[in-house]
Parts: C-alpha cells; structure tokens; sequence
C-alpha cells in the first residue's frame, strides 16, 4: 500500500492524473471517502492522465458517466443500489469486465459482483481542518493493488514520489 | 431535410431518469395530458435517486402510462399523427425503455419519429407554459441531473453559454439534505428550512462567481458545508439548521442569478427562463425576479409540474422540430452523454 498526503483539490487531481497515465483498458478502479473528500476530483485527474478533454462530472444523480479518452472511461456512483439484482439490471458486465477503464465510487454495494483484482483507493479527510472557507484541505490518500495487474501498477506509481507520505 | 410536419396530435415520451412519463399534444404548446408515474414513494426509501428500480419500473409503468395519457386526453392510436422521445442524456436502460416504446408505435402506426435532447425539453417546458413565448431567449436549466445556461435563439437553433464543471445545483441540495438529516427530495426540504433562517448568517463560497466564464461549480460549496459542520461539532456547538439551510441556499441562488444575469447582458437579450426541478426553488424565484425587474427584463417559468421530468416538454419540442422539417429513424440510439447540438 501506498500513501500519499495532498493539500488542495488541485493536488488530488494532479495525483490521480499520475494514476490516470499508467491505466490500461479494462482497469478497474475502487473509489472510497466520505462526501466531499474529492472522489470526483480525483477521477477528473484520472480522465486527464487517460486524455478526456470533457469536465468529468459527479455521476451520483445519472449513476454512470461515460468520457472518451485515449480509452473509454466510465465513472459510477453506486450510492443508491440496494441490491445485487439492481446491478445485474444495469448490465454491470459491460461496465466491470468491458474494454474501457471503470472507476467506481461505493463499490462496497457492488458486493461479490466486483471484480477480484482492482486497484483500490481510500481518500481520507485530515481531522485537523482548521477552516472550512477553502477546499485546500489537507487529504491523506492510501492506493492499494489487489491482483498481479495493479501489484505492477503500483509499483510504477511508487516512482512517483510527489505527496508521499 | 425531409418535408416539414405540423402534427395536430402528437404523443411525447420520457424515461431518461427516474420519471415514467407520456403526454398527448395538440399543436405542440396545448397539453391535453401529462402522465407521470411518480417514484418518489420508492427513492424517500433510500433517500436518493435509485435508477436500478427506476430501470425496472420504468419497463412496468411504460404502458399503463401511455394507456393513461391517451385516455385522458380522449384519443385513440388512429388520432396521433406524430411521436417524439427523449435520446439522451440519462441512463441508457432508462432511455431505452421510452425509446424502444416510441420506435414501436412508430414502426406500428407508420408515424414521423423524432428524438429530442432531455435538456433542450426542460427549455420548452416555457413555451407550453407561456403561449405566445417565442425565442430568442436565454434559459437557466437547473435540476438534479443538469446546470445548463442556454442561449436558443430561435427553435433548434441554441448556444451552450455555461454548464457545471462538476455537481448540479439540485444535486447539492439532496447532498447537503443528505448530511443535515433532512431526507429526500432535499430541494423543497431545504428551501422550506430556509424560510426561518438567516442567508447571511454564514459565510459560504461562491463557485466561480469572479470567473469570467459562465460555468458553475457547486462541489467546493458542497465541501465548505461540510467542513462548517464538522468544526461546528468539534467545537461542540449545536447546528442551526434553518440558517445553514439559508445560507446554502443562498450560495447556491447567488452564483444562478448572477450568471444568468451577466448571460442577458453580454447576448443582449430581454427574455429570460427558467427550467427544470430546481427554478421552483422559491428563493430561486424571488431572486431571479427581484433581478429581472431591477434590468427591466422579461422572467418566465414554467409551473411545478413542468419543472420536473415530463413527457409534455418533450412534446412540445419534438413538434418544433417535426415543423423545421427535421426526423429520426428507427436506427436512433439513446445516447447516455448526448451532446446538446442545433437541429436547423
């Protein structure tokens, strides 16, 4: 596991942005962190590093949003699934062992249908925030490789050594 | 371009969220129904939008609601002379259900088909509203899924003047709704809250509002409420919830208006709408008007029921394309991030 330490928004987008780089089709991506911690910012650095030219945007309210890249990038919110049957409804297939690159916030409700191996990334708010005026908080920031696959991506990612811990 | 249509009677339908809906039309501004199977019941449950269910309910709402809506409007399948169908954007096991329904009829009845872009409906919810509205005019589209400042300059023809950069409006709400334990929807929750307290009793940012672009943001607004609620628990302090309500609310209203208004300026123009969920938003509404009147320009809206997703919008602008000429094949995809583009 790696941990990195960002103080602002941009830093977070900037990180991801490395991530988005070493990212190959059929990648999958575990998002976590509270509300506001910079999911979706940290996906927009992804979708940088993957070529998109869109503004990446919360998927919460449309469930899956879909950019084009270099790959094809899809970016779910599963906030809102109550059940496995509501996931197979979607078509998650398509989504979890398709061509493009899939990054997934509240994979948890996903359950056994996730894929075995992803690379999972925890975005944790820093408790001593002393103002809430700005985003520029400070975010502690662990990625963890499950698989062969992401065990070789982190480890390219661990040359990176801006906001390591 | 194929020959230009003016279809009398004219079914419209809308599946691209989490509304089933169909509408019967008559010279595309007079509704003579609007049939929506609300499923508010069902996401109050799970306080949010849950578009698997939505999905699912969607293929078992379909027929009953077009059944509905031709009932209600006294015609039968041989009255229609015309059919139109929202594409995109949504989530396309939404979209397909309305769409493969549409294509049906279409193929069945032999019928001109026509898609139309979710947003652009939410636009000419104004022209059923108000009858003798015509473009061009400048039209603030803001619900949960959308933020979209739109020039239309005449039907089909339209400029994207600014849009989100990461959350809509309506979606901020149902957040902070979500965190201040006020359930969903979190719009009228919080615009009820609101009215008993005090807009400026807390400091909020306001996303872009010195940025020369027309884009919004609402994601560091979003943040800034969280970060104020959680030092306000450290510090063991108890939350004023009408004033945080306001003073979000406040934020969030600042940031449309302003925009909007520096929109007319800059294009000139005197006509300004209003679109989707969140321009009921009464504070929304009081502000936008309070600032129209000060420039001395014209504010429409459409009423509550034409401001959430409804078949009837999308009727109303399928018709104007049908009357520039303008038809779709039974080939036509849903298309989850539909790019909103001129049709003339």
């Amino acid at each position: 596991m790696l941990t990195f330490i960002t103080r602002s928004a941009k830093e977070t987008e900037a990180l991801g942005e490395s991530v988005g780089y070493l990212l190959k089709a059929g990648d999958f991506i575990l998002l976590s962190g509270q509300l506001g911690a910079g999911k979706t910012v940290f996906t927009r650095g992804i979708a940088q590093g993957l070529g998109v030219k869109d503004y990446v945007k919360s998927p919460s309210y449309t469930l899956v949003n879909e950019y084009e890249g270099r790959l094809l990038v899809y970016h779910m919110d599963l906030y809102r699934l109550e059940s496995h049957e509501e996931l197979e409804d979607l078509g998650y297939e398509e989504y979890f062992y398709g061509k493009g690159v899939t990054i997934v916030e509240w994979g948890e409700r996903a359950g056994s249908l996730l894929p075995d191996d992803s690379l999972k990334v925890c975005i944790e708010v820093s408790a001593d925030l002393s103002t809430y005026r700005t985003d520029e908080g400070v975010r502690l920031i662990y990625i963890e490789a499950e698989g062969e696959r992401f065990r070789g991506l982190l480890e390219e990612l661990s040359k990176d050594v801006r906001f390591r811990s | 371009m194929s020959k230009k249509i003016n279809p009398e009677i004219l079914i419209s339908i809308e599946t691209s969220c989490d509304e089933t809906s169909a509408a019967i039309l008559r010279d595309g501004r007079e509704v003579l129904s609007n049939i929506i199977s609300s499923q508010i019941s069902v996401h109050q449950k799970f306080g949010g939008v849950v578009p698997e269910i939505a999905s699912r309910k969607h293929v078992e709402a379909i027929l009953p609601v077009i059944d509905g809506a031709m009932k209600e409007a006294s015609v039968s399948l041989n009255d229609i002379q015309a059919i139109a169908v929202t594409n995109g954007p949504g989530l396309v096991g939404a979209l397909l259900v309305g769409l493969s329904a549409a294509k049906a009829l279409g193929f069945a009845l032999d019928l001109p088909f026509v898609g139309v872009h979710h947003v652009e409906g939410h636009i000419y919810a104004n022209f059923i509203e108000n009858k003798t509205l015509e473009p061009p005019i400048i039209c603030l589209t803001v619900s949960g899924g959308h933020t979209d400042l739109v020039y239309m300059e005449d039907y089909g023809e339209y400029k994207v003047l600014g849009r989100t950069r990461d959350d809509a409006a309506g979606e901020a709400f149902d957040k902070i709704a979500r965190v201040m334990g006020l359930g969903y929807p979190g719009g009228p929750a919080i615009d009820n809250l609101a009215k008993k307290g005090d807009p400026l009793a807390i400091d909020l940012p306001r996303g872009m509002i010195d940025d020369d672009s027309l884009d919004f943001s609402f994601s560091g607004l979003k943040t800034a409420v969280l970060n104020y609620m959680n030092s306000e628990r450290q510090k063991g302090n108890a939350l004023n919830l009408p004033d945080l309500s306001a003073s979000f609310q406040e934020a969030v209203v600042d940031v449309l208006v302003i925009k909007t208004i520096r929109a007319a300026e800059r294009i000139g123009i005197k006509k300004i709408a209003m679109a989707g969920g969140v321009s009921a938003n009464s504070r929304l509404r009081y502000r936008m008007k309070e600032a129209c009147e000060k420039e001395n320009y014209h504010l429409y809206y459409p009423s509550p029921i034409l401001c959430t997703d409804n078949a009837a919008m999308i009727g109303c602008a399928g018709y104007y394309r049908l009357c520039t000429g303008y038809k779709d094949g039974l080939g036509l995809n849903a298309v989850p991030n539909l790019p909103f583009k001129n049709w003339v």
